[in-house]
């Protein structure tokens, strides 16, 4: 039961690097691997906010050290785009340069590999505080409660994230800037400069990134430098999947639908490892389903012509 | 009125001297008028009319619109004046985003696009009454995605947004070019009425000598970076399209280009 729960809450934590790659990758027709060290760069810098100071202060405010890690991943967004909207440089070669370049970062803000949280108080402690005592009324035994606490409290963020991006996609400057991902000459003709459009597009995939690294850091009760490996691969994923699931739909749907996605991908994952998988074949196994994804329209349109 | 000074572009040809694209063209249109440009291929108007919309840089000379010197403008600037419509009706609009969210993108061209809702009541109805004016029935096509549209369907909706906030100028490049027949004649027609209502100031770059004679106010032939024939008034509106492709014949005949290339072109224009 419990085990379930974690998979859920795992899966809708990762939902938001699903949404950030929906962003960049199918509104911004933009591979952006600066996913990869964003989730991390949110991870750590949440993580050190969070850490009781020296002077045996309490940390940062839960929130206000995941919104920090959020704006972190924001400002990496911002650098690859401009190295690719400004300087020219092509978007795979702009996201590898910004998250080399994170994985210094990520080192040097975390100070070291690896950095537990057993003494920080996160979102999920508070959410525990909050509302623990309600859901533990409903007569559920203090372990499940307390994973259905913080089940809830990712739901509602990932409602209030989803809820957000749609009406933020549907206003005018939303509007330009979906036109603008799909198709520049058409953005540029009616005004708008592509160029910042882009770079708004990556700030808010990669603090959609970046929030999800700080939020798995505080669920899984750690950050380490190495959690963001593959990433970028996670997210498109679940979008693959979700569109899969839902086929071509509008924004909302498809917000949804990757969401849902990023879910089914993890409850697969955990079904897999229980059916004896190798963790260490995880990430591999991703980029198969990816692959599979990228080349299944194209060989079945083939033998649909054949 | 649109005014060009001793516009001129080059480019470097790989491996070989430069090109003057355009050379050193000067010409006053003024407000309201509505001119054709003709040109073989490779004569320069595709660039010309680049030089304008601020797709292509020019090497020397100036351009003013409206009262503003824009030879140094950006594109997406220039686009405040600047009302276009492409070749490729894919590449004047985002196939992905529907009918009216494309409307809603060119309705704030030339302003600030701010966090109100993009797709109105008010822009609905009035998305609604101007397409139907044009084509009857494609008002019921709104919330569909401008990809599922015809060719010729999606080349009008482009033409309503060009000038949906009503342009200084209006550039159109050989924008009937990738349609059938039948499509290119409705959009002709579309293009020739909301420029006659708006009384828009018009640069219509075709292929077609048919579309070159029947139509504007004022024609422009550009071969070789310059402008071999301007003809207005009543001038223009004696033109044939016989007379034009004798043109043509002429300027093929100084170039001594071959026999095949002759054919090639013949087929190209007619």
């Amino acid at each position: 039961m419990i085990t379930l729960l974690s998979t859920w809450t795992f899966g809708m934590s990762l939902a938001f690097v699903a949404l950030g790659v929906f962003v960049s990758y199918k509104l911004f027709s933009f591979p952006d691997i600066t996913t990869d060290g964003s989730f991390t760069l949110g991870a750590v810098v949440a993580a050190v906010l969070l850490q009781p100071g020296s002077d045996m202060a309490p940390g940062y405010d839960p929130a206000m050290a995941t919104l920090a890690g959020m704006a972190a991943g924001a400002a990496a967004g911002v650098v690859t785009a401009i190295l690719h909207a400004f300087l020219g440089i092509e978007p795979l070669l702009a996201g590898i340069l910004v998250s080399t370049a994170l994985a210094s970062v990520n080192l040097v803000v975390l100070g070291r590999s690896n950095v537990p949280l057993t003494a920080a108080t996160t979102l999920f402690d508070r959410a525990e505080t909050m509302v623990g005592p309600t859901v533990a009324g409903f007569g559920l035994e203090a372990a499940v409660a307390g994973e259905v606490t913080r089940l809830a409290l990712v739901l509602v963020v990932l409602a209030l994230a989803i809820t957000g991006l749609y009406l933020f996609f549907r206003t005018q400057l939303g509007t330009a800037m979906r036109a603008g991902g799909d198709t520049p000459t058409m953005a540029r003709a009616l005004g708008r400069n592509t160029g910042l459009l882009t770079v708004a597009g990556l700030a808010i995939s990669n603090s959609l990134t970046a929030g999800s690294g700080a939020l798995i850091a505080q669920y899984q009760g750690f950050a380490d430098v190495q959690m963001g490996i593959g990433m970028v691969v996670w997210g498109m994923a679940s979008v693959f999947l979700g569109s899969a699931l839902v086929g071509p739909v509008r924004l909302g749907a498809a917000l949804v639908a990757t969401a849902a996605g990023s879910v089914t991908f993890r409850l697969l994952v955990a079904s897999a490892l229980r059916a004896g998988l190798d963790p260490d074949w995880l990430k591999a196994a991703t980029a198969i389903v990816v692959l599979a994804a990228l080349v299944a329209p194209r060989f079945l349109a083939h033998r649909g012509k054949a | 009125m649109l005014s060009l000074h001793n516009a001129t572009v080059e480019f470097a040809s790989p491996g070989g001297p430069q090109v003057r694209a355009v050379d050193d063209v000067s010409l006053t249109i003024p407000t309201g008028t509505f001119v054709v440009v003709i040109g073989t291929n490779g004569s320069g108007k595709s660039t010309l009319l680049g030089s304008i919309a601020g797709t292509v840089r020019l090497t020397a000379g100036s351009i003013r619109l409206a009262g503003h010197d824009i030879t140094t403008w950006t594109q997406h600037r220039r686009a405040a004046l600047i009302g276009r419509v492409f070749q490729d009706p894919r590449a004047g609009t985002a196939g992905s985003l529907t009918v009216l969210e494309n409307i809603a993108v060119a309705a704030c061209r030339g302003r600030p696009a701010g966090l109100q809702w993009a797709t109105n009541g008010p822009l609905r109805e009035e998305a609604a009454a101007r397409l139907s004016r044009i084509v009857p029935g494609l008002e019921a096509r709104l919330d569909q995605p401008i990809g599922s549209l015809s060719g010729g369907q999606r080349q009008i909706v482009t033409l309503v947004m060009a000038t949906w906030r009503r342009p200084e100028l209006l550039l159109l490049d050989e924008h009937t070019a990738a349609l059938d027949p039948a499509a290119a004649d409705r959009v002709v027609q579309a293009t020739a009425r909301l420029i006659r209502e708006q009384n828009l100031t018009a640069l219509m770059v075709t292929h077609s000598l048919a579309q070159a004679a029947a139509l504007g106010d004022r024609l422009l032939l550009v071969h070789r970076g310059r402008v071999e024939l301007d003809v207005e008034a009543a001038a223009k509106r004696r033109l044939t399209a016989d007379e034009l492709a004798g043109r043509f014949d002429r300027l093929r005949r100084s170039d001594q280009i071959d026999d095949a290339a002759a054919q090639t072109l013949a087929e190209a224009y007619v």
